[in-house]
């Protein structure tokens, strides 16, 4: 088992504290200025890829960011954390602005075969634009099983034993590898990454990619019509007694 | 990186605890433990004896990022880095730096003791002695102001071991905590930054190897000097840090806040307040930041540190007194973070130099300059 090698897909996403604003031009959220961090789902696929490395069950792990420039700060952060190389896909701004999960997609799976990756594993959403898509369509294109919102992950025979947040509860499933993994949230708690590992994730290889050196071209599939602030919350009214509350519930319809 | 690295282990790990260790005037263990895990103990030792290895500016960011959060915490981590490593760094022969430095960065304190009672400004003054005894010297002395005293592992210790030359026999010791004779002594009940820290240390016929002197005989007073040049500057940076952690606290309750109809900050009597104190915080930051670049740079910083320090401290003043009339009844009391960041202040204008004899540090390199 300790021959896998593990890519990691880390996006570059608004950080998670900051408060969204609407451009007033209604074409997107307002990104110049504002803090970003690494996606919190690809930071807990991140940590789970170091822990395989530290039970000795990885050889290698390197992370993948398709993004602009910056996008080598998150690949940094990875490093910093434990990461051994990444890989950076640059893409300029305008395409960055329509980049979609089937594009990151088409990378990972050319990556992963132009690495040997055993595991490709990312997160199972980025927190900006919420797709879920990357990592099954990843699976589709490589044609390797998927095993999505792991809450656990095991070694077995021949591959992974997988423990899968589902709606009614807890799957279990028993992936081969090759397979492409998707965290959930209580995969694990992620580490800091540490004042010394980040002076020494400077000195980790980071290789500068295009797009075209994958063959893969970025188009936009789609056009984003306008984006909208979420409706203001209107007030609440206080009601004297019980029978006004199940009247008013009537009329609203709500029961 | 290394910013934001810090400040969000300050808003995880730290500010939950803030306010607890205040009441308790108490340091949590699981705060000392996340500092030096995660690398902040350190910051600019030698990644060979396992620190950062990272330069003095970095230092002074990590502790800007920590005062935000809690001056308590970053005091403890500026004395560990701009005086005990970096005296050990400095002058540590290669055996004290092996001995010491790993575990220095690892899970030991360490504690700087130069001030006694009859001596503060004054290091002149100093009392406590070191007389010879064959391979060993006995210190004999009382300590007081120690930061970290209570945690501290190892102590660098000023003591005079050739009185007859004055502060040319001021010699610095290396004393591990448990040597016998050495005893902590009561912590003080302190005004702010109570947290950390503060106590006297007493040496009673301590006992401890001509090999345990760091760097020269009769260097010390030389090594304090030069050590306290540097550490105003991470002082500095504490007080920057502290300003800014309040401002920050106190913007949104003033951009909320409404009264006669509209939000306090639409006040215009507001306004001109606020944008002369965020002035003042920026200007603060430039002096703190050109001293460290000049430091780091080997280019003479003595002046810089002082101004830096001095001019800090006094716009955490401002500052911290400012948040509190902005904020109202709500920045009097203890619900809200403010007011702890106006007694914690207070220590900036007094440690590592009051503010007089940083004004007499400033104005004796001037006259220099112009001999």
């Amino acid at each position: 088992m300790a021959s896998l090698r593990v890519l990691v897909g880390c996006k570059r996403v608004i950080d998670y504290a900051v408060k969204i604003r609407v451009k007033p031009d209604k074409s997107g959220v307002v990104t110049e200025g504002v803090k970003h961090s690494m996606n919190p789902f690809d930071e807990i696929a991140v940590e789970e890829a170091i822990r395989m490395k530290e039970k000795k069950l990885a050889s290698e792990v390197i992370a993948f960011s398709c993004g602009p420039t910056a996008s080598q700060e998150t690949l940094r952060t990875a490093m910093a954390m434990g990461a051994d190389r990444s890989i950076h896909v640059e893409v300029d701004a305008n395409q960055a602005e329509i980049i979609q999960p089937i594009h990151i997609a088409k990378l990972l799976s050319k990556i992963a075969q132009e690495e040997k990756a055993d595991i490709v594993m990312v997160g199972k959403q980025a927190i900006d634009d919420d797709c879920n898509q990357t990592a099954q369509m990843t699976a589709a294109l490589l044609d390797w099983p998927q095993a999505t919102f792991a809450s656990k992950l095991e070694p077995a025979e021949g591959g992974l034993k997988v423990t899968r947040e589902i709606d009614g509860g807890l799957e279990t499933i028993q992936v081969k590898t090759p397979t492409v993994i998707s965290s959930d949230l209580r995969l694990n708690e992620p580490r800091y990454a540490t004042l010394p590992n980040i002076m020494k994730a400077k000195k980790k290889p980071l290789a500068k990619k295009k797009p075209e050196d994958y063959g893969v071209e970025i188009k936009a599939h789609q056009e984003i019509k306008k984006v909208e602030d979420p409706p203001t919350r209107e007030a609440g009214q206080k009601l004297e007694t019980v029978e006004e509350l199940v009247t008013k519930l009537k009329d609203g319809g709500f029961i | 990186m290394m910013k934001e690295t810090v400040s969000r282990l300050a808003t995880e790990k730290i500010k939950p605890l803030v306010r607890s260790m205040d009441e308790k005037s108490e340091m949590d263990q699981s705060v000392i433990d996340a500092l030096f895990e995660n690398g902040l103990m350190g910051i600019e030792v030698d990644s060979e004896y396992g620190g950062t290895d990272t330069t003095f500016f970095n230092a002074c960011l990590v502790i800007e990022e920590l005062a935000r959060v809690d001056p308590s915490v970053s005091v403890m981590v500026d004395v560990h880095n701009t005086l005990i490593t970096a005296l050990f760094m400095n002058y540590g022969t290669k055996e004290q730096k092996e001995k010491y430095l790993p575990r220095l960065c690892s899970d030991m304190l360490g504690s700087f003791c130069l001030s006694e009672t009859e001596s503060g400004s004054d290091a002149f003054a100093l009392r406590t002695a070191a007389v010879k005894q064959g391979d060993y010297y006995v210190i004999n002395g009382e300590k007081c102001w120690i930061t970290s005293a209570g945690h501290a592992g190892v102590f660098l210790v000023m003591a005079n071991a050739k009185p007859t030359d004055g502060y040319k026999g001021i010699t610095c010791f290396i004393v591990d905590r448990d040597t016998e004779g050495l005893s902590i002594g009561r912590k003080e009940d302190k005004l702010g930054i109570r947290a950390s820290f503060t106590g006297t240390v007493t040496f009673e016929n301590v006992k401890v190897p001509e090999s345990n002197i760091l760097g020269q005989f009769g260097h010390g007073y030389k090594y304090a000097i030069g050590m306290l040049n540097e550490g105003r500057i991470g002082i500095g940076a504490q007080m920057l840090g502290l300003a800014e952690g309040c401002f920050e606290n106190t913007i949104p309750y003033c951009r909320e806040r409404k009264q006669f109809g509209k939000r306090i900050f639409d006040f215009q009597g507001m306004q001109h307040q606020i944008a002369n104190v965020a002035m003042q915080i920026e200007a603060a930051k430039l002096l703190v930041y050109n001293a460290a670049r000049r430091k780091e740079a080997g280019l003479p910083f003595v002046k810089e540190a002082a101004m830096s320090k001095l001019y800090a401290s006094e716009v955490a003043t401002l500052t911290t007194s400012k948040c509190i009339e902005w904020m109202g009844g709500v920045g009097f009391i203890k619900d809200y973070p403010v007011e702890k960041y106006f007694r914690d202040c207070k220590i900036g204008t007094i440690y590592e130099g009051t503010s007089n004899i940083q004004l007499n540090t400033i104005a004796k390199s001037i006259d220099q300059e112009y001999q």
